[in-house]
């Protein structure tokens, strides 16, 4: 099978703050096989060019949003690119067609700990149930979601050595998304993408 | 008069002959000079008569420039930054050489004054060999060029206390020897301070500098300020000269050393807005002089002395080259100055200096030096002086490329070391510029050729200099080679395209951002090569028309994308105009077909505007809109096994 093509939209709003996500961008754009955008960049007066962005849409197999977590969502921007480029008639409707049996993956990072997030944990819900939004909007687009690819306790993740591992789980997950058969991901229950890796994610110490 | 025109002639075709040589084979244009000198000195025999002293006399004028030029570069809050280097490097370089220098006449006994004269004119380096080298080879941003710069610096200045010094080491034999043939010697200079007592003297030297200061701070900037006011350029560069000989007169009169006066001219005037202006004039004066100072180094070589102490000369020679080499290289060590820009620190300042000619001349005129030492002490500093291009070659060839890639010379572009900002005309428009720039700590360099605009930037603390941003010269004196960024911001239309074209020409790396009167204005820019060209009205005008919409009650967002829409399509309209407009020789760019395009362009942008969402065309205005009301419908209760289908599919 020829390696499949990524699009990775990347969404930091302030990135000269960045501890993780600059690295996993780095990390993205180092992947032959990915288109990485930087939106913020490409747009920063938050005008999209809506068909340039349906074009690119049609040129890949997999797309990725990779961002850091925004009150259990995506940044601004990232939602804007949703509410515009995603349009009816293009993504969903009974003629929209375009993205239909593409993957999608979120890949984002959490400030939460990894046990933060459940019902027992303070955020009350999984990461993956607080993402359903974004896995139902793949669904309706035709998409087949997969489980999130995350990064918990991402705010102390440099102090405690856990960035260089993780960046490197993200490179196999790069790695997986273009070349690997991917059976039984799209319809898998785990908690994230991480574990399908065979690496569970959160705050183990390498 | 001929005779004088006729070697002038003689000092220049040797320059414009050996000059470009030396420059096509590498070897800089200091070597080129001292070989042309050389040739018509010793070897032909072309000058060398009393015309030659003259001309030698106007040379020497030429290291008094380019210490007025050092300090005009010399802020003084920068030479506070360098004092640790100036005194802790120039200090010890200073002493130790002088030391070791000294320590060896000893050896070969001399007497301990005249040793100790030997050691201090040997500790100097040449100044106007170095600075122009480094200047030559882009090497002036390297570690080792700055703390070469320093200990320069320090030298320049310690020379002063050794002309105080050497009187009082007179050799008694040597002033009975010297009594009649001396006697000429004093003719050659006006003194207000001979047969001064004392501290006198000392009163007299600290009104000469206060003179040079408070005048140079308070006095020269009005001067400047009217002279500009003329708009005349030659009745600036009278008074540029002026100053600069004025004060090296007075200088004399006192007794000081000239370039230790312009020197602080320069550093006083260093926060002037007339500083690139005074550069600019000035520049290229002390280019010349300096040539021809370095070709009457070349033509003092005496020939005779060397053919006849050939293997002592040489000796001498290679002994100071080293062991200033040394020294220099365990004070690199010293103050952490590393790998290849150790090197350059070393090779850079093993050489004895033009000042060694001035203080062996005083020293024998004082009795220090046995006339017969002269002529042999002259030849040592002129080889080593004569050697010093081969020494940079050297460093380029053998120690630079084993550095490559290292942290030296060239170091990355980091925000730190990227150069400043250029904005060229600071009037309503480049003022917004420089602002935002300022505000986020961003150096900017601002040029502006109206004296009063420049007076009411001063005022509120913004700084900005005096010149016509138009003339090359003044734009490389404000350090283009340097700039990350040129903005042409300038009125005049004409000559924003001229700058535009020279700047792309000569610096095609240099980004450059433009201000365009109108649209005709904005093509030829881009034509011009600009990297980003702004309509000066557009975006304002922009502003008002989405603010028109709000006042007849658009919703404010509504408006906003409607501008938004209307901004796409006119950059998207703009291309096509520029593309039929470049396709047109000069009279007709404005012409039938362009209109035509124009209406056209127009109508569709008016079409983009209004058109509905569903009909697909690819306009500006299409965010947000829902989805057809019955949409729901698309999606039947079977929706879910639509997608168990899509992903049997896959598997």
């Amino acid at each position: 099978m020829a390696p499949r093509r990524l699009l990775v939209l990347f969404a930091h709003p302030s990135l000269e703050r960045s501890e993780i996500n600059r690295h996993r961008l780095a990390v993205a754009r180092d992947c032959a096989e990915a288109t990485v955008v930087d939106l913020y960049a490409e747009y920063p007066d938050y005008r999209i060019d809506i068909a340039a962005e349906q074009e690119r849409l049609r040129a890949h197999d997999v797309l990725m949003f990779l961002f850091p977590l925004y009150w259990y969502s995506t940044p601004a921007l990232l939602k804007e690119w949703q509410d515009l480029v995603l349009e009816y008639g293009f993504a969903y409707g009974s003629e929209g067609r375009a993205l239909a049996g593409k993957y999608f993956i979120a890949a984002c990072s959490a400030g939460g700990p990894a046990s933060a997030y459940g019902a027992e944990g303070f955020n009350h819900y999984s990461l993956r149930e607080l993402l359903r939004p974004l896995e139902q909007t793949a669904r309706l687009c035709h998409m087949l979601p997969l489980p999130p690819f995350a990064l918990f306790g991402a705010r102390t993740a440099v102090e405690e050595n856990r960035l260089d591992p993780h960046l490197a789980e993200f490179r196999a997950l790069l790695e997986a998304l273009g070349n690997n058969t991917l059976d039984g991901w799209p319809s898998s229950d785990v908690g994230t993408a991480n574990e399908l890796l065979g690496e569970p994610a959160g705050e183990v110490q390498p | 008069m001929t005779a004088l025109l006729l070697e002038t002639f003689v000092y220049l075709l040797a320059a414009v002959v050996a000059v470009p040589l030396a420059k096509r084979l590498g070897l800089g244009s200091v070597l080129g000079y001292l070989v042309a000198g050389v040739v018509i000195g010793p070897v032909l025999g072309l000058v060398g008569s009393e015309e030659s002293v003259t001309i030698q006399h106007y040379a020497e004028f030429g290291v008094v420039m380019m210490l007025f030029l050092v300090g005009l570069e010399l802020e003084p809050a920068m030479l506070w930054r360098m004092r640790a280097r100036l005194l802790g490097l120039g200090g010890l370089q200073v002493s130790t050489a002088a030391a070791a220098f000294t320590a060896i006449g000893l050896q070969l006994g001399l007497d301990w004054r005249t040793a100790l004269v030997v050691g201090l004119l040997l500790s100097l380096s040449s100044t106007a060999i170095v600075l122009q080298t480094f200047s030559e080879k882009g090497l002036t941003r390297a570690d080792g060029a700055r703390s070469a710069f320093s200990v320069l610096l320090f030298q320049d200045i310690a020379v002063i206390p050794m002309l105080a010094l050497i009187p009082l080491l007179a050799i008694p034999e040597l002033t009975v020897l010297d009594a009649g043939g001396h006697a000429d010697a004093g003719h050659h200079e006006l003194s207000l301070v001979s047969g001064l007592s004392g501290w006198l003297y000392a009163l007299v030297v600290i009104a000469a500098i206060a003179v040079v200061v408070i005048g140079g701070h308070y006095l020269s900037r009005p001067l400047f300020h009217i002279i500009a006011e003329t708009r005349l350029r030659e009745a600036f560069t009278a008074a540029a000269l002026m100053l600069v000989i004025g004060i090296a007169e007075l200088m004399l009169l006192v007794g000081l050393s000239p370039a230790l006066g312009t020197f602080l001219a320069g550093v006083v005037l260093a926060n002037s807005e007339f500083r690139h202006e005074l550069e600019s004039v000035i520049d290229p004066f002390k280019g010349l002089l300096l040539g021809l100072f370095f070709i009457t180094v070349g033509a003092g070589v005496q020939f005779p002395v060397l053919a006849e102490n050939a293997m002592l000369v040489a000796g001498l020679t290679a002994g100071v080259i080293l062991i200033k080499a040394g020294l220099l290289f365990a004070l690199a060590m010293l103050f952490r100055i590393r790998r290849a820009d150790g090197w350059l620190f070393a090779l850079s300042l093993a050489q004895a200096g033009e000042f060694g000619f001035v203080l062996i001349s005083y020293a024998a005129q004082n009795s220090v030096l046995p006339p017969e030492l002269v002529p042999l002490l002259s030849v040592v500093v002129a080889l080593s002086m004569f050697l010093t291009p081969l020494l940079f070659i050297a460093f380029e060839r053998l120690v630079h490329p084993r550095y490559e890639g290292g942290d030296s010379a060239r170091e990355a572009d980091t925000i730190e070391s990227r150069g400043p900002v250029i904005i060229a005309g600071v009037g309503r428009f480049g003022q917004v510029v420089n602002r935002m720039l300022r505000a986020n700590d961003i150096a900017t360099v601002v040029l502006d050729r109206n004296p009063q605009q420049i007076e009411n930037m001063r005022q509120v603390g913004m700084t900005t200099w005096y010149g016509d941003a138009a003339r090359p010269d003044l734009l490389h004196a404000a350090g283009v080679g340097e700039a990350s960024l040129f903005v042409v911001a300038i009125d005049d239309q004409e000559q924003a395209l001229e700058m535009v074209r020279y700047l792309k020409q000569h610096h095609p790396q240099l980004r450059v951002l433009a201000r365009a009167y109108d649209r005709g204005h904005l093509y030829a820019l881009r034509e011009a090569g600009a990297d980003w060209v702004v309509s000066e009205t557009y975006h304002s005008a922009l502003e008002t028309a989405k603010h028109a919409l709000r006042g007849l009650d658009y919703h404010p967002f509504r408006a906003e994308k409607l501008t938004a829409a209307f901004d796409r399509a006119e950059m998207r309209g703009r291309d096509a105009l520029y593309e039929a407009w470049l396709g047109k020789s000069d009279g007709e760019r404005f012409g039938r077909d362009f209109r035509t395009l124009y209406m056209e362009l127009e109508e569709a942008l008016a079409g983009s505007m209004s058109a509905d969402r569903a009909d697909r065309h690819d306009h500006g205005e299409r965010g947000w809109t829902p989805p057809p009301r019955a949409y729901a419908e698309d999606y039947a209760e079977d929706y879910a096994e639509d997608y168990a289908e899509d992903l049997a599919g896959e598997r």
